[in-house]
């Protein structure tokens, strides 16, 4: 411990750049947020609806798993955002304890729940696609079994940070449960995959196919990259929510409360 | 650390309640599955890992909580000692009153099961090995819920994911026995996770504690 | 386009329900993180202004 208050007393003194210190400043981040909004939020729409289309309509059937494969491109959106979106909260998490920064607290804070839907999601369409492809609904599968861990380390920091009545030490508190966690998942990871092997010798997944082609891989790379804009969309939205409120003594959310344009 | 020892001690039903939970929970498993010797001995490495397992959790959540009632836990913070080595002390205690015995418990619970002879030193091995880990990891959390009304539904939600891991490689390790084969990678895995939680659990507790006391 | 009728479309050659389903559970999903945020925003706006006009006109009040 008294290591790393050292190495934070390290990193404090040495100069960041401009820009993470304005990042820092909760008026900064929402007037940049805002900009970004709209871009977000319609290159999500646009992505999406044309990779939906696309997943639907037009992407070939799988010659082994027929039309339940188009169900991977929900699935593996899905299961890259809750990932990412694990490894974010504690990177925010972890920036908020070093440098007590506020928008990284947000961040780490509003990650969580949406982190946790898209795990959700991925766990949920995994079950049904097991069901035409391995004959039920749950297969103790190790992508499917990391992913509910996943999930369950979700729960415990939404459950930590609603238990804990103070704000900051909530984000505090759950930002070292988020960092434990992120250590513990490569290890629960191979954990689970060397237990897997030892109990199912051949399971094929979701993600092993040798030669995608093109008319299936392009639709799958426009529903990861529209999931991604959305999910950005939604943390920017949840987090600016979350600084108005956070914020509301300062004069400038004052004055934008007074401005009766804003909705 | 001998306070704590002698503290413990004292407090003898603190650290007996483990033992009979454990003895409970292992017990209820030929009433509710089967009394069948077979089927049992197959499924007893799982049985008396996950008990062990959760009967360390048990009395987790009281850890710190005498201390930081009565505010020595807030002295010991802004003590010029060093929190993670008090911390250490505090577990390594916390542990041989629980899984140590729970160690020395496992091999009449395996009898209990019918565990084939053979495997009974790696399973005692596997819980010597594991269970120090547990305490540690387990430590983090009753840090973070140290000043909750209900931390100890809460500790368990957030500290049982993070066992799995260790669940795996030492039920495992007993299971590779049973089958014949050598446990010492499972055994080695399980050493390499207390390798890693011995140092860095207390580190990430002591930053826990402060949170929870300073917020 | 891959199918040759509506029917086609909505049957799945036979893994219609699975599909459908999972595209249905996605949507909800999809929507909860939309709608969710929007909401929140609009009662916290409304409740922050109606705080701040009451503090106003405390303050001229006094």
């Amino acid at each position: 411990m008294v290591k790393v208050v050292a190495n934070a007393k390290a990193l404090k003194k040495q100069k960041m750049p401009q820009w993470f210190y304005q990042l820092g400043s909760p008026r900064w981040f929402y007037e940049l947020s805002g900009k970004w909004l709209p871009w977000l939020g319609g290159s999500a729409a646009l992505l999406l609806t044309i990779g939906l289309v696309w997943a639907l309509l037009f992407a070939p059937a799988d010659y082994q798993q027929g039309n339940s494969f188009r169900i991977i491109y929900l699935h593996v959106p899905s299961a890259f955002l809750a990932q990412s979106v694990y490894l974010l909260m504690a990177i925010a998490g972890a920036i908020g304890l070093i440098w007590k920064m506020k928008v990284a607290e947000v961040v780490a804070k509003c990650a969580a729940p949406i982190g946790a839907s898209y795990a959700f999601l991925a766990l949920v369409t995994g079950a049904i696609w097991g069901k035409p492809t391995w004959g039920a609904w749950w297969v103790w599968d190790a992508r499917l079994t990391s992913m509910l861990i996943l999930l369950f380390l979700y729960l415990g920091v939404i459950a930590l940070n609603s238990a804990i009545g103070d704000r900051q030490m909530a984000a505090k508190a759950s930002a070292i449960l988020a960092i434990v966690g992120v250590i513990n998942l490569p290890i629960i990871k191979y954990s689970v995959d060397w237990w897997n092997t030892l109990h199912q010798p051949a399971s094929f997944t979701l993600t092993e196919k040798p030669a995608m082609p093109a008319e299936m891989w392009v639709p799958l790379l426009l529903m990861v990259l529209g999931f991604y804009a959305l999910f950005t969309w939604t943390l920017l939205t949840r987090c600016r929510t979350e600084i108005l409120e956070r914020e509301r003594r300062a004069g400038w959310v004052c004055d934008l409360l007074s401005n009766s344009q804003i909705k | 650390m001998y306070r704590e020892l002698r503290l413990a001690a004292r407090r003898i039903f603190d650290w007996l309640n483990p033992l009979v939970f454990f003895l409970l929970v292992v017990c209820l498993f030929p009433l509710a599955v089967s009394p069948e010797p077979a089927l049992l001995g197959k499924i007893a490495p799982g049985i008396v890992w996950v008990a062990a397992l959760l009967a360390t959790l048990l009395g987790m959540d009281g850890l710190f909580r005498s201390d930081f009632e009565d505010g020595s836990l807030e002295q010991i913070i802004v003590g010029s000692q060093p929190i993670a080595l008090l911390i250490s002390a505090k577990v390594l205690s916390y542990w041989l009153l629980t899984g140590l015995p729970l160690t020395l418990l496992a091999p009449l619970l395996a009898l209990m099961l019918s565990l084939p002879v053979g495997s009974y030193e790696v399973l005692c091995l596997s819980l010597l090995i594991g269970t120090p880990s547990l305490c540690l990891i387990g430590a983090i959390g009753a840090a973070l819920v140290v000043g909750l009304r209900r931390g100890g539904v809460l500790l368990v939600l957030l500290v049982l994911p993070l066992y799995i891991p260790i669940l795996i490689f030492g039920s495992g390790a007993v299971t590779a026995s049973l089958q014949g084969m050598e446990a010492t990678g499972q055994l080695a895995i399980l050493g390499a996770f207390l390798a890693l939680a011995l140092p860095l659990a207390p580190i990430a507790t002591a930053a826990a504690l402060r949170i929870s006391i300073n917020g | 386009m891959y199918f040759s009728s509506f029917s086609d479309f909505i049957h799945m050659g036979g893994h219609g329900l699975y599909v459908w389903s999972s595209y249905g559970i996605a949507m909800l999903v999809v929507l909860w993180n939309v709608v969710i945020p929007l909401l929140k925003r609009g009662t916290v706006l409304a409740s922050l202004r109606q705080r701040l006009i009451r503090e106003r006109s405390h303050e001229s009040q006094a």
